[in-house]
């Protein structure tokens, strides 16, 4: 597809001899809002790095703007991250760094732009996540939402074209969390951008995602558009839509004969 | 007979993976050296990193080195008395400092005070994703935070260990001089006539170059390869006073022996 | 922390370790009691240097008036040569002595000058002709020995055969006996 920005093909990854993906295929379309479901353990957040170049896969390839992530070597890695940004989970905000700091830090290392200039696009970036009052506090004067928001400051700050999103909703209250819904969406449209969203929020992500893909079991289980998977039949998507607590994942880990283990004594 | 056995593999496994961080470290010291770059084209990064370890860690480094010089002018004068000679009192404290107990004493209260905060703060950038963070903005985290660091450190440990042997030797010179009442023009001079520039003082400083490399390395290694938990930084954290002070002691024996045989 | 108040904060640090290195090289190394005044140097050979080494004080009078240069060997006289910086304040004639002798009794060598009565001052590049060389501990005590083994073989039916003359061997000690010899 000559208009994906990101694909991901026949990809296999796993440590140590286990397999975490077996053969995911994936299409990120430009300018569209694409989310990455899965149950916890389920490796989306793995994904994500493959993407990054963080990690390299065991087998297929990871292709971004049509070049291919792993064979590169470090300049040529460095050179494609500089088309992305990342929300990571917790924010990772500098924290020897002020907020102000934190979205310039980007910027001062890539770019030769004046202090005034820098001045400007870090007060936009910070107003267009409504921070702009926030500029001078500490990260760890921040609430997590907050920290989240700045985060997501210094991920545009250089106007990226993938936008990488590690667990956006994870710990939020219901203001911060659709907050930061609205924010992934009209960022997105206003930049141009195509936004990559791995999450475990049913509800959230629904509302606003173009396309979904859920992952289990190291392959796509399935995938579709909120619409078509809300109806969908298949027992996992149901499970995971509706939130039922035992289906095709089962609530037990795989063990023992329960009876059996009790009467042996637990090994 | 099983006991045995898996000791013995405990004990192998053990050693593997000391040899393998060995390496690990060594790798890590290579990358830091050929990334450095940057921390001197942007020496602002080095500095705020030299006060953060050397400037923080004066007041231990001066108390400490105030109250050492004291302690050997006291006993030095009690063992040189019996040979009539104490006004040598000022060579045994200027020499004993100069040459030993500057660098090393320096060094062991570095990798307490500053070693384990580097630690510290690498392993917490690690656990909360601040080094991906960086990794994944195209900026490399050995250039843009442990290089600098490693510089500071260097920068600032012979510094430190200088001044640890000035006010020692003040130290001394209070207790010798006002206290017990060897001669003050005794003290220095004899001093003087026995402590060489190059020998003595140069050798010094450049053992505390050695100890600065080793320390800080150790405690940006520790931090750079802790688990990203809080008991993997802890740990961490306290294996970096253990290692650096094993290093600095060894190290200071095969550099002493290479220093006396030339 | 502002970002100037760390400049001037590792500024200062700095400074404070160049002086304490600048202290330790002018008031406890001795790189300024060498560089002190411009000196000439001579040179005198000795026999055996025992433990002088490079820097040691040369003496005269018990006052500093320089220091020992190099040391090193001739291979014809099978001599060490050693160079003597020496003030250029004080003057010494052709015919001055060198000796090397040793502070207290286990402390370290040093060179003593002893004028002599010609009226020709040394210049740069001259030779000190007479010299004495070290004390060496080894030879003193081997040489102590030797005297006591060949007092011994020379009396020895005198002290097999009697008893009684071992409080005359008492009354004469050793050390009487080396400054007889």
């Amino acid at each position: 597809m000559a208009n994906a920005i990101v694909e991901i093909k026949d990809l296999s990854f796993g440590y140590k001899g286990r397999l975490l993906h077996q053969g995911i295929n994936m299409t990120f379309p430009r300018g569209k809002v694409v989310a990455i479901m899965g149950g916890s353990g389920s490796g989306k957040t793995t994904l994500l790095r493959l993407i990054g170049g963080q990690l390299k896969p065991s087998k297929g390839s990871v292709l971004v703007d049509g070049e291919v992530v792993h064979t590169q070597n470090r300049d040529g890695i460095y050179r494609l991250r500089r088309k992305m940004g990342m929300l990571f989970q917790q924010g990772a905000l500098f924290t020897d760094l002020s907020v102000y700091e934190n979205v310039a830090f980007p910027m001062r290392e890539h770019t030769d732009l004046t202090e005034s200039m820098i001045r400007d696009l870090v007060l936009m970036k910070l107003n267009a996540v409504g921070l702009r009052g926030a500029h001078a506090l500490m990260p760890t004067e921040l609430s997590g939402g907050m920290a989240r928001r700045v985060s997501l400051a210094r991920a545009i700050a250089l106007d990226p074209s993938i936008i990488m999103y590690d667990e956006p909703f994870a710990g939020l209250d219901p203001i911060s969390m659709a907050v930061i819904c609205d924010l992934i969406r009209s960022l997105n449209d206003a930049l141009g951008a195509t936004s990559i969203i791995v999450t475990h929020d049913v509800e959230e992500t629904f509302q606003f995602a173009d396309y979904i893909y859920f992952v289990a079991n190291g392959v796509v289980a399935a995938e579709g558009t909120p619409d078509d998977l809300r109806q969908s039949s298949l027992p996992f998507v149901h499970q995971f839509v509706y939130g039922e607590k035992d289906g095709p994942v089962p609530f037990h880990y795989a063990a023992p004969d329960y009876q059996h283990s009790l009467l042996r004594g637990a090994r | 007979m099983h006991k045995i056995k898996r000791m013995l593999s405990r004990l192998g496994a053990g050693f593997v993976n000391k040899v393998w961080r060995l390496g690990a470290g060594a790798r890590l010291f290579w990358l830091t050296l050929i990334s450095s770059g940057e921390s001197f084209r942007r020496f602002r990064l080095t500095v705020r990193e030299v006060y953060f370890t050397g400037v923080m860690s004066l007041i231990i480094i001066l108390v400490s080195a105030f109250f050492v010089g004291m302690v050997l002018a006291l006993q030095g004068y009690q063992t040189l008395q019996k040979y009539g000679s104490s006004e040598a009192i000022g060579v045994l404290v200027a020499l004993a400092l100069v040459r030993e107990l500057g660098p090393v004493v320096t060094a062991l209260l570095f990798a307490g005070r500053a070693g384990t905060a580097i630690t510290a703060e690498i392993g917490l950038m690690k656990a909360t994703e601040q080094l991906s963070a960086m990794e994944m903005m195209a900026v490399s985290p050995i250039a843009r935070v442990i290089a600098p660091r490693f510089w500071a450190g260097v920068i600032a440990m012979p510094i430190l260990a200088t001044l640890f042997s000035m006010v020692g030797i003040l130290g001394g010179y209070l207790v010798a001089v006002p206290l017990i009442g060897v001669d003050a023009g005794a003290f220095w001079s004899q001093m003087q006539a026995n402590v060489d520039w190059r020998h003595d003082i140069l050798n010094g400083v450049f053992k505390s170059v050695v100890f600065g490399v080793a320390c800080t390395m150790i405690a940006l290694f520790e931090g750079y390869d802790a688990p990203p938990t809080a008991e993997g930084v802890s740990r961490a954290t306290t294996r970096t006073v253990v290692t650096s002070s094993l290093a600095v002691l060894g190290l200071d024996f095969i550099l002493t022996s290479f220093m006396i045989s030339v | 922390m502002d970002r100037t108040t760390i400049d001037l904060w590792v500024g200062i640090f700095v400074a404070l370790g160049l002086a304490a290195l600048l202290g330790l090289a002018m008031k406890v190394g001795n790189l300024t009691t060498s560089s002190i005044g411009e000196t000439y140097y001579v040179t005198a050979n000795f026999e055996n240097i025992g433990g002088l080494k490079p820097r040691a004080p040369v003496k005269s009078a018990g006052v500093v008036v320089g220091r020992v240069g190099e040391i090193s060997f001739d291979p014809k006289t099978y001599e060490a040569v050693v160079s003597l910086n020496i003030d250029k304040r004080y003057g010494f004639p052709q015919d001055t002595f060198a000796n090397i002798y040793t502070a207290g009794l286990l402390g370290e060598q040093y060179i003593g000058l002893e004028a002599g009565g010609d009226e020709q001052p040394l210049k740069n590049g001259d030779k000190i002709t007479q010299t004495q060389d070290a004390v060496v501990l080894e030879k003193l005590i081997s040489q102590f020995l030797y005297s006591k083994a060949t007092e011994s073989d020379d009396q020895p039916e005198k002290k097999s055969a009697s008893t009684e003359t071992d409080a005359d061997s008492l009354d004469a000690s050793p050390l009487d006996k080396i400054s007889h010899k």
